[in-house]
């Protein structure tokens, strides 16, 4: 569903990503783990196509297609999408009203009939119930005024609506309480199919005893240094990043 | 007839004797001391300049060396189907036209009024119910300092006159639209307008300026707006002049005890506009919500002051501004709330939130707190940006393209105030107006 090959990301001039690889099959929960500036966040960033992130070298294709020849909106019709680490807030839009413009856009990029008001919200409505969200959240401008917790619901609340085929989740459960983190986890394995395929970003290994990915993977400046199975988070949690970052260190050296 | 007016060479004041002579010879005594001394206060004022701190940002000079006519005649009226684009869908209890300032009845058409509402002009009031006018007339809208309006004083011809009884609620608005025809030389209108609700009234007031044609013009309008106890009155002035016109308009609103007045702003047209908004909240309990919108573009100069005054206590205010400004226009914001001594327990609050569309445009934006009293809450806010890039990627990054989604968020921005009218039909035409502005702006910019 997506490869990334050799891929080499510029912030400002500086190089944050230097040449990643990773390739995600369907139906596949991959995360990738790793300490504060390892460039985790640029490539959530990169994939949803964000144009202040400058792509070097390297290609993504998804579904066979060059992403980075498509434009953000291209590239959420197509199916992926982002949960941001800071979902933006904009005052003076409703959030039922993003959603409806977000998934009728999609719709008719894919050829199919725009929803009418009833059948959005009756599909509002049951999703809604998943993410234990109250209604008036719906009439609520986008985030504007909303907690943190509220904010990554949010998200994953849209990411049901639309049913993308690559969720990308940006550090969904930093700063969640157990119970939000609960909440959220329950919305992703909700939409877990042998169809679907999961990016899970994340400082904590916490989340994944939740959500269980079938790979994880190390980033740590800006390179994939180690992949695993699920048990590479508990090491990971056990034992820090400093002996993963010494090896890759001492590998380079070598 | 045609009078003159220049500021050079005396000009404005031998405009006056011939203006008395032909246009206000039939003034009762009470009226032409107030005409005469809004001239000799004009003498002594003269038009201001940018060193007078309350028009540092704006220049009138244009309008100080341009000589404009007052006339009764030399245009070509236009017909009801000319006027047909500037009416709003819905009702409207009456509606009155006035073309270059003068009263055009054939134009006009009042709705059966309840029982002892008067919507008239100006003259007509004057006529009919002379009492009233002179108790309210210019008793409320200061000279000193106020060299406009001491000019309106002393040239106003005609205006509109609306008079709601105690108790009676005036369902549909009154529209007052004001029109320039085009003249051979530039000319002048200073439109008074006089509004009175007594105790627990209702009414809602649309002041609209419009222009036939692209042409130089100034209009000097003074409104003021009396509101009795108990009383609510909305105000909605609509700025959508010729982009060479002047206008400079002052809203003196007097406020009784615990009434409740909505004034809306949306300014568009106009090559210098200056926007006076001054509601003194005289009695307890009062509520002022003082909104407007406006979105000057190619040269453009729109000047927003605002002077609420707090005077009696636990009165609240809100000021919600918005502007969004494309090309080389320039904005300004002056907000500036008083709280008399006695005005314990006044909450008032104002905000002011710019976009630029341009590098070019520019904002001026100004608080101003004068507060007398000890026991109160005032907060102030004031933001400049251009269009969040990270509100653009998110949407986009919904699905929602980027054309999409710009203007999702412009109009996001024009809804948090034209999102408070109340009256449903001048909302929508409000909202048609902002529309049409926002392809404007995209089809010039893709020029």
């Amino acid at each position: 569903m997506l490869e990334i090959k050799n891929l080499h990301v510029n912030v400002e001039d500086q190089e944050i990503i230097k040449g990643l690889n990773l390739t995600i099959n369907k139906g596949e929960v991959h995360s990738i783990m790793g300490p504060n500036g390892s460039g985790k966040s640029t490539l959530a960033q990169v994939l949803a196509g964000r144009d202040t992130y400058e792509v070097t070298e390297g290609e993504i294709l998804f579904q066979g297609k060059d992403l980075l020849e498509l434009a953000p909106e291209e590239r959420a019709c197509e199916g992926i999408f982002l949960a941001f680490q800071y979902p933006v807030e904009i005052p003076g839009v409703a959030n039922t009203y993003l959603l409806r413009e977000a998934l009728n856009s999609v719709r008719k990029y894919n050829g199919e009939e725009p929803l009418k008001h009833v059948e959005f919200g009756r599909l509002a409505k049951e999703k809604m119930k998943v993410m234990d969200m109250d209604d008036t959240l719906l009439k609520r401008a986008v985030n504007a005024g909303f907690s943190g917790g509220e904010k990554k619901r949010n998200e994953i609340f849209q990411m049901q609506i639309l049913e993308p085929k690559l969720a990308v989740l940006d550090e969904t459960d930093s700063g969640l309480d157990i119970d939000a983190l609960k909440i959220v986890s329950d919305g992703v394995n909700a939409l877990r199919s042998p169809e679907r395929s999961f990016l899970i970003i994340t400082h904590y290994q916490r989340l994944l005893n939740y959500i269980v990915p079938d790979f994880v993977h190390v980033l740590v400046d800006g390179k994939i240094v180690k992949s695993g199975g699920k048990e590479l988070a508990l090491e990971l949690e056990d034992k820090g990043y400093g002996w993963i970052e010494d090896e890759s260190k001492a590998a380079v050296n070598n | 007839m045609s009078i003159t007016l220049i500021e050079k060479d005396n000009g404005y004041k031998d405009g006056f004797s011939e203006f008395i002579k032909n246009f206000a010879s039939a003034d009762p005594d009470w009226l032409k001391s107030i005409r005469e001394e809004g001239i000799s206060t004009f003498a002594e004022l003269g038009f201001p300049t940018t060193r007078n701190e309350d028009w540092r940002f704006t220049n009138v000079a244009p309008i100080a060396r341009s000589a404009f006519e007052i006339s009764r005649n030399g245009y070509i009226e236009p017909s009801p189907e000319d006027l047909t684009k500037f009416m709003f869908e819905g009702s409207t209890s009456a509606a009155l036209v006035f073309i270059n300032g003068n009263y055009a009845q054939g134009l006009s058409r009042t709705e059966s009024l309840p029982q002892g509402v008067i919507v008239s002009s100006l003259t007509e009031a004057l006529r009919d119910h002379g009492e009233l006018v002179r108790q309210h007339l210019a008793k409320y809208a200061d000279i000193k300092d106020e060299a406009f309006t001491a000019l309106n004083n002393a040239f106003f011809v005609d205006g509109g006159f609306i008079y709601i009884p105690s108790g009676t609620v005036l369902e549909n608005p009154v529209h007052l639209l004001y029109v320039s025809a085009p003249t051979e030389k530039p000319g002048v209108a200073s439109p008074r307008n006089l509004i009175i609700a007594e105790e627990n009234a209702q009414a809602n007031v649309v002041e609209q300026y419009v222009s036939l044609e692209e042409s130089v013009y100034l209009s000097n309008v003074v409104t003021e707006l009396v509101v009795g106890e108990n009383s609510t009155l909305g105000h909605y002035l609509i700025e959508c002049e010729s982009k060479k016109s002047f206008n400079v308009s002052t809203l003196r609103v007097e406020q009784g005890r615990n009434s409740n007045i909505r004034s809306h702003s949306v300014l568009l047209g106009g090559a210098i506009v200056r926007n006076n908004v001054h509601p003194v909240l005289a009695g307890e309990g009062c509520d002022s919500l003082i909104n407007g919108l406006f979105l000057p573009s190619g040269r453009q100069h729109m000047d927003n002051y605002m002077k609420v005054e707090h005077v009696s206590p636990h009165s609240d205010s809100r000021q919600f501004y918005n502007g969004i400004l494309d090309g080389h226009s320039r904005g300004v914001f002056h907000g500036r709330i008083i709280v008399h001594e006695d005005a314990q327990k006044t909450d008032a609050k104002q905000t002011n939130r710019n976009l630029l569309l341009s590098d070019h445009a520019q904002i001026d934006t100004k608080p101003q707190l004068e507060i007398y009293a000890d026991d109160v809450k005032c907060t102030h806010g004031a933001t400049i940006g251009q269009i969040d890039e990270d509100a653009i990627f998110y949407l986009r990054s919904r699905g929602i393209s980027q054309v999409a989604s710009r203007d999702i968020i412009l109009n996001a921005f024009t809804n948090e105030t034209l999102d408070s009218m109340n009256v449903e039909s001048v909302k929508n035409y409000c909202s048609a107006l902002v529309a049409d502005w926002f392809s404007q702006r995209k089809s010039e910019n893709n020029k």
